[in-house]
């Protein structure tokens, strides 16, 4: 069978979308936070794969012409942002204090769990990207001499989580006003937080576009500071 | 003829995006680069915003399909993930939760405290 998948441009298309609907409709049937349609859509997809025996390699041929539009969509999270300008305006001040203690906060959390784990130094500067967006992370690990793989792996996990927790922990932190929830979830979970945000409202989604951005330039600037404590 | 001049916009700023990112020696990816020169061409009105709505607005809805197929390759990672994984899961979603929890609540502090001060 393996022979009719090998090199399908269509296969892995097919399975990304089809599990993501799958999402969809699971978490429209429970509405818990658990049956988020990406972690259904990844699991489902992974699923799939080690239960057929097909490799990521077959799987990604066709899929990776989805990941592929993920630059031009980053691109576009311009445009929410350039709606809420006057927001923006307003409060720049505050969003930027924000994102700047989110970023040392980052800093301070990883470097004090390292040394709770007792990791080495290529593992703690691995780690040290992972609240920030994917091709900024791979770019600041390689820099770090850090693990690439593992720090993509820190950053999906990190932004998995924040698409699927984000909302409620909100909630729990009683993070009520649109823009702070935007900055938080931006902040603390790159563009896969901020997809989520978009669903939430247009300030939310249009603050954390901005948070990505600005927490990935002030990460690289702040990981001198941390790269060399342990 | 709208969405494809729309799609072509978007296209040339990540293409733009993508050349400053070899031309200059950070580790900023293409999609940065071409996010700030998208907000700078429609805050300047050099571009309108109907140039690029419809389609910009699609892309960000159907983002989330996106993160899929780089995710289900965590299993190809598996291997390596393995010596420390406890401490990777383990760090990665605690220090999410401090990074929300702080940078969330010192923006809306710093807000509420301006808005009480503009009333007084």
């Amino acid at each position: 069978m393996t022979f009719l998948i090998e090199n399908s441009l269509f296969f892995g298309i097919a399975l990304t979308l089809g599990a993501y609907l799958l999402g969809v409709l699971l978490n429209r049937r429970f509405k818990i936070f658990i049956f988020n349609p990406l972690l259904i859509a990844i699991t489902a997809s992974i699923a799939v794969l080690a239960i057929t025996g097909i490799e990521y390699e077959d799987y990604n041929y066709g899929a990776q012409h989805i990941s592929a539009l993920l630059t031009p969509s980053t691109v576009c999270l311009a445009i929410p942002l350039y709606e809420q300008m006057r927001l923006l305006k307003k409060n720049f001040t505050a969003i930027m204090i924000g994102i700047a203690s989110g970023v040392l906060t980052s800093g301070i959390a990883i470097f004090a769990m390292a040394i709770l784990f007792a990791l080495n130094h290529t593992q703690y500067v691995t780690l040290l990207p992972k609240s920030i967006t994917t091709a900024i992370g791979i770019g600041l690990s390689q820099e770090l001499d850090g693990y690439i793989a593992i720090t993509v792996a820190a950053i999906m996990i990190t932004g998995l989580f924040g698409n699927i927790a984000g909302e409620a922990m909100c909630r729990m932190f009683r993070i009520g006003n649109p823009i702070a929830k935007g900055v938080a979830i931006g902040t603390a979970s790159h563009v896969m937080g901020t997809s989520k945000a978009m669903e939430m409202g247009e300030i939310e989604g249009a603050m954390s576009s901005l948070s990505v951005a600005v927490a990935g330039f002030m990460t690289v600037a702040a990981a001198i500071l941390f790269e060399n404590l342990i | 003829m709208k969405y494809i001049s729309q799609f072509a916009i978007i296209i040339v700023i990540s293409f733009i995006g993508e050349i400053l990112n070899r031309l200059i020696p950070l580790p900023i990816p293409a999609s940065i680069y071409g996010m700030a020169i998208l907000f700078t061409l429609l805050s300047t009105d050099v571009l309108k915003l109907s140039a690029v709505k419809e389609t910009g607005k699609f892309l960000i809805y159907i983002m989330p399909i996106m993160f899929i197929p780089p995710t289900v390759g965590l299993m190809e990672s598996w291997g390596t993930m393995q010596e420390f994984l406890f401490a990777i899961v383990t760090i990665s979603l605690l220090s999410t939760v401090v990074v929300l929890a702080v940078s969330g609540r010192i923006t809306q502090s710093i807000i509420n405290r301006k808005e009480k001060g503009g009333r007084e």
